[in-house]
């Protein structure tokens, strides 16, 4: 076998991963035989930087760790510093934060399946996930002022209160989003191309998910019914009724159904938080010096568990903040998900455990004569295309859409 | 409450644990052991009281010494932190890999970003600095700053 042995590398830069990771795979015809990973590429420093910067400002720093996770992030740290100061969140701020980190996941798992769709080349899946994943941003911009990085957290609650019509308006897209999740179901499991391309690949036993530490859908595809969510709740999931979705297919495919029933889950707690969504105020005020301590902070972020260790020395900077986000955990599986699978099978393999990369989206004009500046808001954005492409001959909105 | 009962069988079978250990809220137990003892504190963990996920380790400077923290979690949401120190002198400790197949990867972060030299750590690639990094640069130690930083930050 040796003789015909060939190393292939697979990035760092490679047109399958929208960020940089690098795979050297030990190919022996079309079967893989050994895997090399080398991560590291895109590290920034940002557990260093939080230390030179003051709580606030750290918030701002973590949320920006991760484009899809960025609530994830943010939520794992404050949590972490509330508990060091002792801080008692309200309700309500607990319960607009479980709100925003369900519709976070709703896109996040859009996101994913339209992704998979792509690189098993069912395009058609990635155009309806994303339009329709769209609709939940918009829902996202409409309460926190952005569809990514939203800005929604601070030190003792929320930043934005939510009322009655936004509350509508959610209930509304959710009840729509809901009902493009159940045809993604039934496709997911009637139609025989998906199953047959997805069943069997990258297969990760119950045994390799425990022994190698995966976490999330991926660990849960697995067998291993493990979701921060349930097993150590935070904000308000303890209040909150909830299924923790498994499969024991073990393989891609298993990693799809388990995300698809988790966006029916997770339109379950929305309508809960919705209804259940307490009175009050949405923050407490928070010391600009947080007294010396330390805190672990667990998250179950869209891909898998998210970590934060907060270590506080009494002044308004962190002495250490450690971050162990889900990917890292979940890469250690891949090099056993690889492992004598064709060469062909290697971009959904690597893209079933939800490798995370960034997207934003927002606009400033400036005029370079007078060096003024001026923010469109959403609606004069969204108009603001429309026009463009139909001065081209393009009318986008005469496409009709399912959606509200 | 499940803390409690791993920390009083800790305490019972490490009498040297006794007034070592913090349970600061449900589910959180923090535990320093000194350098000699964690081996033994930490395969009792693993082995016998159900602490089988690594979630992470967080390495930090602390002046004469540099202190590592293993936070291990069980199936029912507890985690235990399991905390001791080596000298800066000599920053060296027996690697987890054995326990954790998958934990190596938090060892490369300790030997690139704190230079902890970690014994029995399984071959592979480095991470997470770029393999042309300067040798015994470690960025996370508190004496390390960016070339071109200023020395100290400046007030916001």
């Amino acid at each position: 076998m040796s003789d015909h042995s060939i190393t292939v590398p697979i990035g760092p830069q490679h047109p399958a991963l929208k960020e940089p990771a690098g795979f050297m795979l030990q190919v022996s015809g079309e079967k893989i035989t050994g895997v090399s990973i080398r991560l590291g590429y895109n590290h920034r420093g940002i557990e260093k930087a939080c230390e030179d910067r003051s709580y606030i400002q750290d918030i701002y720093l973590i949320e920006r760790i991760c484009g899809i996770c960025s609530h994830s992030h943010s939520t794992a740290f404050i949590q972490a510093v509330e508990e060091i100061a002792g801080l008692q969140v309200p309700p309500r701020a607990q319960y607009i934060r479980t709100l925003v980190a369900e519709l976070e996941r709703l896109h996040s798992h859009l996101l994913w399946l339209g992704v998979a769709g792509h690189e098993i080349g069912f395009d058609t899946l990635l155009m309806y996930t994303w339009r329709d994943r769209e609709s939940v941003l918009d829902l996202l911009a409409d309460l926190t002022g952005n569809r990514v990085n939203y800005g929604i957290n601070t030190i003792g609650g929320v930043r934005r209160d939510i009322d009655p019509a936004k509350i509508e308006n959610i209930l509304k897209i959710v009840d729509a989003v809901e009902e493009r999740t159940k045809y993604y179901i039934n496709l997911a499991t009637e139609e025989t191309t998906l199953i047959q391309r997805l069943s069997g690949v990258g297969a990760l036993s119950k045994e390799d998910a425990l022994r190698l530490g995966a976490v999330g859908p991926t660990a849960r595809a697995s067998g291993v019914a493990r979701d921060v969510r349930r097993d150590d709740p935070y904000i308000s999931y303890g209040e909150l009724d909830f299924k923790v979705c498994t499969s024991d297919q073990c393989d891609v495919y298993g990693r799809t159904v388990v995300r698809l029933l988790e966006l029916m889950e997770s339109f379950s707690i929305i309508r809960q938080v919705c209804a259940k969504m307490p009175d009050g105020p949405v923050s407490v005020k928070a010391p600009r010096k947080v007294p010396a301590g330390e805190a672990l902070s667990r998250y179950e972020a869209p891909r898998g568990e998210d970590v934060h260790y907060v270590r506080a020395n009494g002044t308004d900077r962190p002495e250490r903040v450690k971050v162990r986000a889900p990917t890292l955990a979940n890469l250690q599986s891949v090099a056993k998900m690889l492992e004598d699978r064709y060469l062909a099978d290697t971009p959904i393999i690597i893209a079933a455990i939800d490798p995370c990369f960034s997207c934003t989206d927002r606009m400033i004009v400036t005029d370079e004569r007078s060096g003024s500046t001026r923010g469109m808001c959403w609606d004069e954005l969204r108009r603001h295309g429309i026009e463009w492409y139909r001065a081209r001959g393009i009318d986008t909105t005469r496409i009709k859409l399912a959606l509200p | 409450m499940e803390e409690e009962k791993t920390v009083n069988e800790l305490v019972g079978e490490f009498p040297f644990l006794d007034g070592a250990v913090r349970v600061p809220r449900a589910r959180r137990i923090f535990v320093t052991v000194p350098l000699d003892r964690f081996q033994s504190v930490f395969r009792r963990l693993v082995e016998a009281k159900g602490f089988t996920y690594l979630t992470t380790i967080t390495g930090l400077d602390t002046g004469e010494t540099f202190t590592l923290l293993y936070h291990l979690a069980a199936e029912n949401g507890v985690v235990c932190t399991l905390g001791t120190s080596v000298p800066r002198a000599n920053p060296e400790i027996e690697s987890v890999s054995r326990f954790f197949n998958g934990g190596d990867i938090y060892e490369r972060e300790l030997v690139d970003l704190l230079g902890i030299r970690v014994n029995g750590l399984p071959k592979g690639n480095r991470y997470p600095l770029p393999d042309d990094w300067p040798a015994n640069q470690y960025p996370l130690r508190k004496d390390w700053r960016p070339e071109g930083a200023p020395a100290e930050p400046a007030e916001e």
